[in-house]
């Protein structure tokens, strides 16, 4: 099956800055998929070669199987990009906007859908006011819109809930949702790692212009998560074999981080076999911050 | 065609907005020249026999006036774009680069023509004209206001602020319009001078628009459109090849 978006050993280069340096992805048609990565990792200028906006120094890149750059007129056909910067045209009501961008689709009649759009988005009542009068939610808001007017098969969302209240980002979700259920593939960046979580099948991680991690949510949890449990002792000191377990101590409280659910069993035998009695205990699931800081501490292989 | 057709319908909206600064403003300032200058000169200045000098000024207005809102129209519109950002939503769809080159031309086009008639129709209510050549006149008023929205594109392309795009604009396409011949003919000027107004393509534009009205020109309107069409044609080129590029735009 021909692939959502094939990125080929893509490189980019400025004047001093190699900030792509070899990035191969390859992401399937319905697939949920999250680019994760700290500031400068290389995220949004992956994107903006992906979107025609910038150009690789090196590499290929492919929508729904169109080439960026040869095929530029199909592979954008195919491709909604929700940009990061909130931009928008003073001059113009949403609709106006809304209208403009269905034209450059070489669509002329899709007022069925922007209304749609519009309601889906919470932006009816906003339809006739000027851009430039809405907030910055609402402007976010008509970015989405106008990335979806062409109702694009491949949709890439580039930090759309920075800077948005909670109820957006909740209605936003659950349209985005909607959309990949109907067979939209959803690629997107964010700094909530929750989001991520909850919502992307698969995650790759970007750091200093390279994958370093690419799997499923599940994997990437289960190889590198760890559950952590906080046990209050009484005797506060901690049993020898549990040493190598520890993660800090403070007091009478310790923390230990296991690699599996099952461990806990051990830990409870050893605290037993010691005579040590637990006041207090808390046990909190690996979740993909802890693992995202994980695999960004480690030192990047080089190659 | 439908990316072309709504880009360019954008662009009328754009300036059709804000029509007191991109109408009525020019308008206004064009006829306050004419008023001025034929007041001081109309009794002192004959350039072509038989033309008072009102006569002989309008034609020259209304092709300046053309001219500066043709540049103005497409290198606003795109500066301004480039700088708030949402040149994005022209760089994001399908659009070919013909297509972004056709548009922003189309738009100054008629901008320039909406200013032109403007000042055309205002003029006559000072001074009866007379249309000799009413073909010509067309002609060079499309091939002005299309070469103008060239350059247009061009220089928005360039410039990397409000301040560079000002600096085009006041120390190259006025000059270069106030130098070509809007209040004078070239004979009048010394030999050096006129010389080197015949490398100044604005000059053949206002010569030929001109013959358009009286049937007298300096240069023969057949080579003055000639020289005029092979500036729009190289200066459409070099527009092309920048926006295939990306130059600035994809970077």
């Amino acid at each position: 099956m021909t692939p959502a978006i094939e990125i080929r050993e893509v490189h980019k280069r400025f004047a001093s800055l190699h900030a792509l340096r070899g990035v191969s992805l390859r992401v399937e048609p319905g697939e949920f998929f999250a680019l994760l990565g700290p500031n400068g990792a290389g995220k949004t200028t992956l994107i903006n070669i992906l979107a025609g906006l910038s150009r690789a120094t090196q590499g290929r890149c492919a929508v729904m199987g169109h080439d960026v750059v040869d095929d530029y007129r199909n592979a954008r056909r195919v491709l909604g990009v929700v940009p990061q910067e909130l931009v928008y045209d003073a001059f113009f009501t949403v609709r106006e906007m809304l209208r403009f961008q269905s034209g450059y689709f070489g669509l002329r009649r899709n007022d069925d859908w922007i209304d749609e759009l519009l309601h889906n988005l919470g932006l009816t009542d906003k339809a006739e006011s000027p851009t430039r009068k809405l907030s910055g939610g609402m402007k976010r808001r008509v970015l989405v819109a106008q990335a979806l007017v062409h109702k694009p098969p491949v949709i890439v969302l580039d930090e759309p809930t920075a800077g948005v209240d909670v109820e957006l980002r909740q209605s936003l979700w659950a349209f985005i949702r909607r959309l990949n259920r109907d067979g939209h593939t959803i690629v997107l960046t964010t700094h909530y790692l929750e989001e991520a979580e909850t919502l992307c099948s698969r995650i790759a991680m970007l750091k200093q212009g390279q994958v370093i991690a690419l799997d499923s949510t599940e994997n990437l949890l289960r190889n590198h998560g760890a559950t952590e449990v906080r046990l209050r002792l009484n005797p506060g000191r901690l049993p020898e074999m549990l040493r190598p377990m520890l993660s800090s101590a403070e007091g009478n409280d310790f923390r230990l981080s296991l690699r599996q659910c099952g461990e806990l069993e051990t830990v409870m035998a050893a605290l037993r076999a010691a005579n040590i009695n637990i006041d207090d205990v808390e046990v909190s699931k690996p979740d993909l911050e802890a693992v995202f800081l994980r695999i960004m501490g480690k030192p990047i292989k080089s190659h | 065609m439908s990316g072309l057709w709504t880009l360019f319908y954008k662009e009328i909206l754009r300036f059709w907005k804000v029509s007191l600064q991109t109408i009525l403003s020019p308008l206004v300032t064009t006829l306050l020249y004419l008023l001025i200058f034929s007041h001081v000169l109309e009794a002192h200045v004959q350039v072509y026999p038989g033309v008072g000098y009102a006569s002989f000024l309008i034609p020259g207005l209304v092709m300046m006036a053309m001219l500066q809102n043709a540049f103005a129209n497409s290198s606003s519109s795109l500066i301004q774009s480039k700088m708030a950002g949402n040149i994005v939503f022209l760089l994001l769809p399908p659009l070919a680069y013909w297509e972004f080159f056709a548009a922003y031309v189309a738009a100054a086009v008629v901008r320039g023509l909406v200013v032109g008639l403007g000042v055309g129709l205002a003029g006559l209510w000072f001074v009866p004209l007379t249309l000799a050549h009413p073909l010509w006149m067309a002609l060079f008023a499309l091939a002005g206001c299309a070469m103008l929205g060239a350059a247009g594109i061009i220089t928005a392309l360039w410039a990397g602020s409000y301040d560079q795009m000002a600096a085009v604009q006041n120390f190259v396409i006025m000059p270069l319009t106030f130098l070509s011949g809007v209040f004078y003919s070239i004979h009048s000027l010394p030999p050096f001078w006129q010389a080197l107004s015949r490398y100044n393509p604005f000059f053949y534009l206002i010569d030929g628009f001109r013959y358009g009205f009286f049937g007298v020109s300096d240069v023969s309107p057949a080579l003055g459109l000639s020289i005029v069409g092979t500036c729009f044609l190289a200066l459409s080129l070099a527009t092309l090849a920048l926006l295939k590029s990306g130059y600035k735009l994809r970077n």
